[in-house]
C-alpha cells in the first residue's frame, strides 16, 4: 500500500473550496509518509479542474470524464472508485467532510472493510499511520483517533486546513476508459433548487448570526447587512430556526451546520450547548447580547453587552466606511 | 410495506463529560445523563408519518446498545411507533460503525416485508453519520441522504429531496432504500400520555448475537478505528475582551480595531 489520494469535488468545471484544503492537508501527509500525491477526478467536462489541480501541486491525477458522472451520485462513482482502490492500492484516502464526500468515504468503507474517521480539523503522521484530531460529544472532547490496519479513509471539515496555494505546476491527466450506463444508477435526479444567494455556510470566512435576541424575521436585516458588508455569510441558532424567522439551511449548531470561520458574531444568541458544538472552532468569536450573563461570552474573544439593533447598524457603518463600500 | 427506523441512545447534550486515561465517561447531574440522540427524534417521526401517509404498516425502532438503551426504544414508542428490539450482546461492545453497521444489517433483514429504513443524519456523541450509508451497502440498497423531504413513496419508488452544500436535489430511487433525515424534515411530536403508558408497558424483545446471522466482524476486536486518545478541550474560559465605550460609535471603532489586529476582516 502506498500513496496518498485525495477526492476532488467540482461546479461549474471550477474546483470546490474544500477540495483546495483537502489537497494542502494531503500534501502535508503526503510528504510526512514520503509518498506520491493523486488526486482523484470525476466528472464531465473537468479537464480544467485537472489542471488545477496540478497546479496545486498533486503529483498526479486520475480522471474519469462521462456524463453518467456529470453530478455526484454515489451509486454511480463510488464503484469505479472502489475498483480503482482494490487496484493500486493507497495507503490513505482524503475527501472533504461534504455531502459528496460523506457518502462516498463511508462505501468505501463498507466495501473496502476498511477504517474511517469522519470530520478532522488536525492530521499528523505516526509511522505509517494517521493521528486525526477531531471534535467529539458536541465539541466537548477531542478525539486523537487513528485507523489501525489496511486503507485510511478520512473526510476532513471545511475550513479546518488551508487551502493550497498555485505552484505553476503542470501535468497530464490519466483519463479512465469507463463505460456507464445511465440505466445502472438507481438514483434519478428529478429537479435541482439552488441555495438562493449568500455564501455557503461552510465555506465562509465570516459568518454573522442570529437568534433568538433578534426578536423576528425583520430582526435579522441589520445581521444580513452586517454579513453583507463584510463579505459573509448569515446564520441563525436553532431558536430562531424552529420559530420560522430563517430557513433551516441557516442554522449552526447541533441539529444544523458546523463551521469554522475567521471570524463568527453571534448576535441575540445566548451560546447554549448545543450553538457551541456547531461553532466552537471558529478562529475568533465576537458575542453581541443585552445580557451580560449570556454563556456565549465564556466562549467569546469579544464581547458587546447591548442592544444589537443599535450596534449592528454602527458596526456595518464602521465597516462601510473602513472596507471603502 | 414495513418501515424500520434505527435509533442511538447517547449522553444528553448537557452531560458533563470526564476523561480518563483517554477514556470518556460521563453524568448530567441536572437531568437524564442518556436521552435519544436529537437528530433520531425526526427519523422516529418520519418512520411514524409514513405509516401514517404514505402506506406503510409497520414502524420498527431498532437500537443497538447495552440494556440501558432500552429507554431509547421506550420513546420510540411513545411516540408511536409500533414495533421496537433491542440489539444487545457484550459480543457488539466496542464494535466501529462498520461493525455497527453489520450488526444493523443483519436485524434489519429479519424484519418482515422491510423497504425503507430511516437513520438520523448522525448521533450526536461520535457524531460521524457513517453508519446510514454502510448499511445500505450490507443489506445491497440504495442510500439517500440529508433528506428533507420524502415527497412520494408509490409503484415501488421513492421520492426525496436532499439537503446538499449548493442547494437542494429531488431523487427518484426504486425501493427497498435507505435514508438519513435532516431536522428540515418535520416537527417531532411529543408522547402522548396514553403512548407512554403504553410504552411503558411494551414487552421489547432483544436479540443477542446468537440470534443474528452477521456477515463479517463485529466488536471491538474487529474494529479498525482506535478511539481510545480522547482529550479535554484546552479551556479558553474566562478571557473574553469587553468592548465598552460611551457611545455604541466608540465600541464599534474600538471592535472593528480589534478585529482588523486579528487579521480576521
Amino acid at each position: 500500500m502506498s500513496g496518498v489520494w485525495v477526492w476532488l469535488e467540482h461546479q461549474d468545471s471550477l474546483m470546490a473550496a474544500i477540495s483546495k484544503e483537502t489537497i494542502s492537508a494531503a500534501r502535508q501527509v503526503a510528504n510526512n509518509l514520503g509518498q506520491p500525491l493523486t488526486a482523484l477526478l470525476f466528472g464531465q467536462d473537468v479537464a480544467g479542474v485537472a489542471a488545477a489541480a496540478f497546479d496545486l501541486g498533486v503529483d498526479a491525477v486520475i480522471g474519469a470524464d462521462d456524463p453518467v458522472l456529470a453530478t455526484f451520485r454515489v451509486s454511480a462513482a463510488a464503484p469505479l472508485v472502489v475498483d480503482l482502490i482494490k487496484e493500486r492500492q493507497p495507503a490513505v484516502f482524503l475527501a472533504g467532510h461534504t455531502s459528496t464526500g460523506r457518502d462516498l468515504t463511508a462505501w468505501l468503507a463498507a466495501d473496502l472493510d476498511a477504517g474511517l474517521v469522519s470530520d478532522a480539523i488536525q492530521l499528523a503522521v505516526d509511522g505509517d499511520r494517521v493521528v486525526v484530531t477531531r471534535p467529539v460529544y458536541a465539541g466537548k472532547l477531542l478525539g486523537n483517533i487513528r485507523i489501525t490496519e489496511g486503507l485510511q479513509l478520512i473526510t476532513l471539515r471545511s475550513r479546518a486546513f488551508p487551502a493550497a496555494e498555485a505552484t505553476g505546476q503542470t501535468g497530464t491527466a490519466e483519463w479512465l476508459t469507463v463505460s456507464l450506463d445511465e440505466a445502472d444508477v438507481p438514483e434519478k435526479l428529478i429537479a435541482f433548487a439552488g441555495r438562493d444567494g449568500g455564501v455557503n455556510l461552510s465555506d465562509a470566512k465570516i459568518i454573522v448570526s442570529g437568534g433568538r435576541g433578534v426578536g423576528g424575521p425583520e430582526g435579522f436585516a441589520p445581521v444580513q447587512a452586517l454579513a453583507d458588508v463584510l463579505g459573509g455569510a448569515m446564520g441563525a441558532s436553532r431558536a430562531a430556526v424552529d420559530a420560522g424567522w430563517v430557513p433551516y439551511d441557516h442554522q449552526v449548531g447541533q441539529t444544523g451546520k458546523t463551521v469554522s470561520p475567521d471570524l463568527y458574531i453571534a448576535c441575540g444568541i445566548s451560546g447554549a450547548i448545543q450553538h457551541q458544538a456547531g461553532m466552537r472552532t471558529a478562529k475568533t468569536i465576537v458575542a453581541i447580547n443585552k445580557d451580560a450573563d449570556a454563556p456565549i461570552f465564556k466562549l467569546a474573544h469579544y464581547g458587546v453587552v447591548g442592544d444589537l439593533f443599535k450596534i449592528l447598524p454602527a458596526l456595518t457603518e464602521e465597516f462601510r466606511q473602513r472596507l471603502g463600500k | 410495506m414495513n418501515v424500520v427506523v434505527c435509533l442511538k441512545q447517547t449522553p444528553s447534550t448537557t452531560a458533563v463529560f470526564k476523561v480518563n486515561d483517554g477514556v470518556v465517561s460521563w453524568d448530567d447531574p441536572g437531568g437524564k445523563p442518556q436521552v435519544l440522540n436529537p437528530w433520531d427524534e425526526y427519523s422516529v417521526e418520519e418512520a411514524i408519518r409514513v405509516t401514517e401517509k404514505h402506506g406503510g404498516k409497520e414502524a420498527i425502532a431498532l437500537t443497538m446498545g447495552d440494556e440501558g438503551a432500552v429507554e431509547s426504544l421506550r420513546t420510540a414508542l411513545a411516540m408511536g411507533c409500533s414495533q421496537a428490539v433491542l440489539i444487545s450482546d457484550p459480543a457488539f461492545a466496542g464494535s466501529d460503525t462498520l461493525g455497527t453497521a453489520r450488526v444493523l444489517a443483519a436485524a434489519i433483514q429479519q424484519q418482515p416485508e422491510v423497504q425503507l429504513v430511516i437513520f438520523g443524519k448522525q448521533a450526536i456523541d461520535g457524531d460521524t453519520g457513517q453508519v446510514p450509508v454502510q448499511v445500505a451497502r450490507k443489506l445491497g440498497w440504495t442510500p439517500l441522504t440529508f433528506v428533507t423531504e420524502i415527497s412520494a413513496i408509490s409503484d415501488g419508488a421513492i421520492t426525496v429531496t436532499r439537503l446538499l452544500e449548493n442547494g437542494k436535489q429531488t431523487v427518484t430511487t426504486p425501493l427497498p432504500v435507505v435514508i438519513s433525515v435532516v431536522k428540515e424534515i418535520n416537527e417531532p411530536r411529543y408522547p402522548s400520555f396514553m403512548g407512554i403508558r403504553k410504552a411503558n408497558k411494551a414487552t421489547i424483545p432483544t436479540l443477542t448475537a446468537a440470534d443474528l446471522a452477521v456477515n463479517g466482524g463485529t466488536g471491538a476486536a474487529a474494529s479498525k478505528v482506535d478511539w481510545s486518545n480522547i482529550s479535554t478541550l484546552p479551556v479558553r474560559e474566562g478571557n473574553v475582551f469587553m468592548i465598552e465605550g460611551a457611545t455604541v460609535e466608540e465600541q464599534a471603532r474600538l471592535l472593528a480595531d480589534k478585529l482588523f489586529e486579528e487579521k480576521v476582516i
